[in-house]
């Protein structure tokens, strides 16, 4: 990897990161013109049924506190700054609570449940992408290909509601909802992490079962085009076992595409599996997007977006670096 | 494939076309009907908490969603056109800042982003705003393959042909590259379809959707909020869910069959 590369890359992520801040500070001070201090104290004193004399002097008063006194470039400024710290202030809807500390309660449940589900949904989609499409597999496993289709198609957090309802809510094998039953006192012991374990297995299996479509139908087409490759007939030829042409010939050369495809999906499988948490009001970052939403608590919503959007990119970019350790053809210097 | 997948289309927008004939959509507002019923004659899918008649939601619903896939697509696939074609076709630096911009963008969570913007126009958003802040994103997956295939297509003999023959950049894209690309650009105006409408349900079921109009994302949203699964009410659910997954099915198999039209090669794959 040259160091070139590198530094490109990097400098790359920061201008994510960038841009998505200033997104964050700009979009909402473009629109309506409206004026949260203002409304949060008219509400208040509507509320009290105050006399509304000394509005104006307060809310002076908090725009000074807030720096929105300032010019808007300075305001800019020390926003970015605040962004780049990490520091993302503090929940409008629960007031003393930072968005820092909300988000990195949550996240620990979000990348447990991804992660898992993610790569179970890879391993076996990508295994049973390969045998639908490997002409001496069994025929049933051929005929996967349109089931398998349909689960791709159809968003997880939609399979979430009827695993829910048959596991969950009729045969009762599951709990409904959360990440670990209520009461219980959240410390390390065998008991809470099985606890855990039985909570997340509904909302793992509708990613797993979205994931798995998804894989095993890039897998399918790649198969295709390996299946038929001079390599493989010359295995045959040469008598190799047939499960000795599969793993060794075809599923590790059709493979590399698809660890590419992981990368740049990453954006859209998070994305989609922050809907899973809300429908199973589990305890992850999905579900801290929605009660924000739902509370207008836009500080937590922009926290919460910016730290996707970091997290994504830190990721892609380590997977970029990573690649050409795989894949020796893939270069990031140029050749030609 | 091709087929199936029409047919399943086709289908949904007759749903559409024909409900409003046999149903009365007037039930598809609240306190229309007796709330929490179970499907029955009278009812064949149910009615909700705020007593809407779902058959009626549907036949409102379903219509609405197609036309936030239609439009965001459209928008997308227009862009997707103009800047992959600029793009590949011209090459040198425009083509550098297109792919360098694109490239970015699509590492970023679009669905994230879209909350983002929902979220502050949340009061304003009705089906046509939904549709445009859908399309904001929707032109990027189209900008990249469409330009990868234009690259492609330049160094083809015809193309080098006619330039010999003396066309100018133009007519060489209109008269040449656009009728070739004609299978490839319809399977992807499919794919940006379903990506809007993914999108577009996603958004609704976090509650950042038109609130006074009942597409399906957001049939799902009302679902959600009252709890209609743990209440034992699966019609409320399950119905718009089918009409998603049969919506989704059918334009990947649309999407699939062109893709067979375009290249042959492919033709086993799927």
């Amino acid at each position: 990897m040259s160091w070139n590369y590198t530094v490109k890359r990097v400098a790359l992520f920061l201008i994510v990161v960038w841009a998505a801040a200033s997104v964050n500070f700009f979009v909402p001070r473009l629109g309506t013109g409206r004026d949260p201090i203002r409304e949060k104290l008219g509400q208040l004193a509507a509320s009290g049924g105050l006399r509304q004399d000394g509005i104006e002097a307060m809310v002076k008063a908090y725009q000074v506190k807030f720096g929105l006194d300032k010019p808007l470039y300075v305001q800019y400024l020390n926003f970015l700054g605040d962004t780049f710290t990490l520091d993302l202030g503090y929940s409008l809807a629960n007031y003393p609570a930072r968005v820092g500390q909300m988000i990195g309660n949550a996240i620990p449940w979000t990348i447990g449940l991804m992660l898992v589900s993610v790569l179970i949904g890879f391993a076996l989609g990508t295994l049973m992408g390969a045998l639908s499409a490997w002409p001496s597999a069994p025929r049933f496993v051929r005929n996967m290909a349109v089931p398998l289709m349909t689960l791709s198609a159809i968003p997880p957090y939609l399979l979430g509601l009827i695993v829910l309802y048959i596991l969950g809510l009729k045969l009762e094998l599951f709990p409904l909802s959360g990440g670990y039953s209520p009461g219980r006192l959240a410390i390390a012991s065998v008991d809470f992490y099985l606890d855990v374990l039985h909570h997340s297995v509904l909302p793992a299996l509708a990613i797993v079962m979205q994931q798995v479509g998804f894989w095993a139908l890039g897998m399918r087409g790649m198969m295709v085009t390996t299946s038929g490759e001079d390599y493989i007939t010359l295995a045959e030829a040469n008598g190799l076992r047939n499960r000795t042409i599969f793993f060794r010939f075809g599923l590790r050369n059709a493979m590399l595409p698809q660890l590419t495809a992981l990368g740049l999906s990453l954006a859209n499988v998070v994305a989609g599996q922050v809907i899973v948490e809300v429908i199973f009001a589990y305890p992850g970052i999905g579900t801290v997007l929605f009660q924000a939403i739902q509370a207008s608590d836009y500080t937590v919503i922009n926290g919460v977006v910016l730290i996707l959007i970091m997290s994504i990119g830190l990721v892609t970019m380590l997977m970029d670096f990573f690649y050409p350790l795989l894949d020796p053809r893939i270069s990031h210097t140029r050749q030609n | 494939m091709l087929a199936a997948g029409i047919c399943m289309i086709l289908l949904v927008v007759l749903f559409g076309a024909l409900g409003p004939i046999f149903v009365d959509t007037d039930k598809a507002q609240p306190l229309a009907t007796t709330p929490r019923q179970e499907p029955s004659w009278e009812h064949p899918f149910g009615t909700d908490d705020a007593g809407r008649d779902l058959l009626a939601v549907m036949i409102v619903g379903v219509p609405l969603t197609m036309r936030i896939g239609l439009l965001a697509g459209t928008v997308g696939m227009s862009l997707g056109v103009f800047l992959g074609f600029t793009s590949g076709y011209m090459g040198g630096k425009i083509d550098t800042a297109i792919r360098g911009t694109v490239d970015t963008l699509l590492t970023v969570p679009g669905l994230v982003v879209l909350v983002s913007i929902a979220s502050t126009i949340r009061e304003e958003i009705s089906v046509n705003i939904m549709a445009l802040v859908v399309a904001s994103l929707a032109w990027m997956w189209p900008t990249r393959t469409i330009r990868s295939q234009v690259l492609t297509m330049r160094e083809r003999a015809y193309v080098q042909m006619a330039k010999l023959n003396g066309m100018n950049n133009r007519e060489i894209i209109w008269k040449e590259l656009f009728p070739n690309l004609l299978p490839y650009l319809a399977a992807n105006f499919t794919n940006a379809v379903n990506w809007a409408i993914l999108s577009s349900v996603g958004l609704e079921a976090l509650g950042l959707g038109p609130q006074n109009d009942p597409t399906l994302g957001m049939t799902i949203y009302w679902a959600i909020t009252f709890s209609a699964l743990i209440r034992g009410m699966w019609w409320w659910w399950a119905i718009p869910i089918f009409f998603i997954a049969l919506i989704f099915v059918g334009l990947l198999l649309i999407a699939a069959g062109l893709d067979e039209l375009a290249n042959p090669k492919q033709r086993k794959a799927v």
